[in-house]
């Protein structure tokens, strides 16, 4: 069991800069994601997006958002256990158990909730036999690509996923890339190498059609796609590859007993509590009158909540506000001298 | 105020009046239509606000721009009239618009 001062659920910009006011506070955190590197939707839903209305910043990206608040909050040396989801959160007097899905334990005085709208799961295919098939002939990601070696591969998607794929593996497959409108978001370099080997029938280019059914038993045999004009076309098939984005699913967060208002979590505007003491929300996932899902609304949230943190934490000392410019404490803290 | 239907996909539908300069999105999130989820809050960054818009409206509203069709390939079983709400702006024109839900958003 790992003990600490504040549990951050979501890595996110709120969970990263809600590292910095507990560090600024002398409050060790740790940090548990389900993705696999930290930056939450502005890693995974808009990287190369710019941002407009981060105060001082005229412009950024969500990976250089994400980028400079690493480095903010490197000084406070927070542990990330990254691609682990909360599962389980319990309650031991004044403190709270957190369990993850990787076996992973964690005890303190304080969990704050910067979960965004839930954890990111693949998209999935919503004809109804795909789900029987999911990780025997269909699957989301690819784990180990000598699986696929020597095999009849539909892949679908117009991104740089699919592409990059179909690329890779034609190199040993019969590939069949399929979207569903003949213009493809990725990049166009990969795309005319994949036109190339078009020419030479490694890759054939399905577009303007979308999965239609699935057939096969245990395994997938074949499957049939649409086109737009309604024709059918059957494709054999071994392995379907999808790749349509993520989404964010709640999961276990609505299972918790917090106060929610659809998929979002009541708090004060005091201090970003919820119904529980000692469980805070910030940032896109909690809700309160005027509630903004802005980031600089995140920021501002969690350095509230973060008071509220110490004083729960460190029941027995008073606590100071402080400015970073003028404080001596908080300056040994950042590690400057 | 301009009057927004929205249609689920077994055909249940509700007909509200949504302000001007609002979205048909935010007008379904305010009213608690289902089917709607804007996940990502407007950002054209989710495709869970993903709507059809009736045939018949598709020369009335704003081409789709090339960021927002490129989300609809994210969507779930987009059509040739599938939009993101998020991008359709209430105007008097839009008066009557109509907008089907999918199956699934999320």
């Amino acid at each position: 069991m790992i003990k600490t001062d504040t549990i951050i659920i979501g890595a996110g910009p709120i969970g990263l800069f809600a590292v910095h006011q507990l560090g600024i506070k002398g409050l060790k955190a740790v940090v548990i994601d389900n993705l696999d590197r930290a930056g939450g939707q502005c890693i995974e839903l808009y990287p190369d997006k710019p941002i407009y209305d981060i105060p001082a910043v005229p412009e950024c990206t969500g990976e250089e958002l994400t980028k400079k608040l690493l480095e903010q909050i490197k000084p406070f040396n927070a542990d990330f256990f990254l691609n682990e989801r909360v599962d389980e959160v319990k309650q031991d007097k004044k403190n709270w158990i957190v369990k993850t899905n990787n076996n992973n334990e964690f005890y303190a005085p304080n969990i704050i909730i910067a979960g965004g709208v839930g954890s990111f799961e693949p998209r999935k295919l919503t004809v109804k036999e795909a789900e029987k098939f999911e990780e025997k002939s269909i699957f989301y990601s690819v784990r180990d690509k000598q699986k696929f070696k020597n095999k009849n591969i539909s892949i679908f998607g117009g991104g740089d996923s699919a592409l990059d794929w179909a690329l890779e593996l034609s190199k040993f497959s019969k590939i069949n890339l399929i979207h569903r409108r003949d213009k493809f978001r990725g990049a166009p370099h990969t795309l005319s190498e994949i036109k190339k080997l078009e020419k030479n029938g490694r890759i054939s280019i399905k577009t303007s059609c979308q999965l239609e059914s699935i057939d096969g038993n245990e395994v997938i045999k074949s499957i049939n796609v649409k086109y737009e004009d309604g024709k059918i076309e059957n494709i054999k098939t071994d392995f379907v590859l999808s790749f349509f984005g993520l989404i964010m699913k709640l999961g276990p967060i609505a299972e918790w007993g917090l106060n929610m208002n659809k998929k979002t979590i009541e708090v004060n505007s005091e201090n970003f509590e919820t119904s529980k003491k000692g469980i805070f929300a910030v940032g896109d996932i909690c809700n309160y009158p005027g509630k903004l899902k802005l980031i600089l609304s995140g920021f501002h949230e969690v350095a509230l909540a973060s008071v509220e943190c110490f004083k729960r934490a460190r029941p027995d000392e008073k606590y100071r506000f402080e400015f970073t410019t003028s404080s001596k404490t908080i300056q040994d803290r950042l590690g400057k001298k | 105020m301009p009057k927004i239907t929205y249609q689920d996909n077994k055909g249940n539908s509700k007909t509200i009046e949504v302000e001007k300069g609002l979205t048909v999105m935010e007008g379904a999130i305010q009213n608690d239509i289902p089917g709607i989820d804007a996940d990502c809050g407007g950002s054209m960054a989710c495709a869970t606000c993903h709507v059809y818009v009736e045939e018949k409206w598709l020369d009335k509203i704003l081409k789709a721009e090339e960021a927002e069709v490129d989300m609809i390939d994210m969507a779930y079983e987009p059509k040739k009239n599938s939009r993101l709400s998020c991008q359709l702006i209430v105007t008097d024109e839009l008066d009557g618009l109509k907008v089907t839900t999918p199956a699934q958003q999320s």
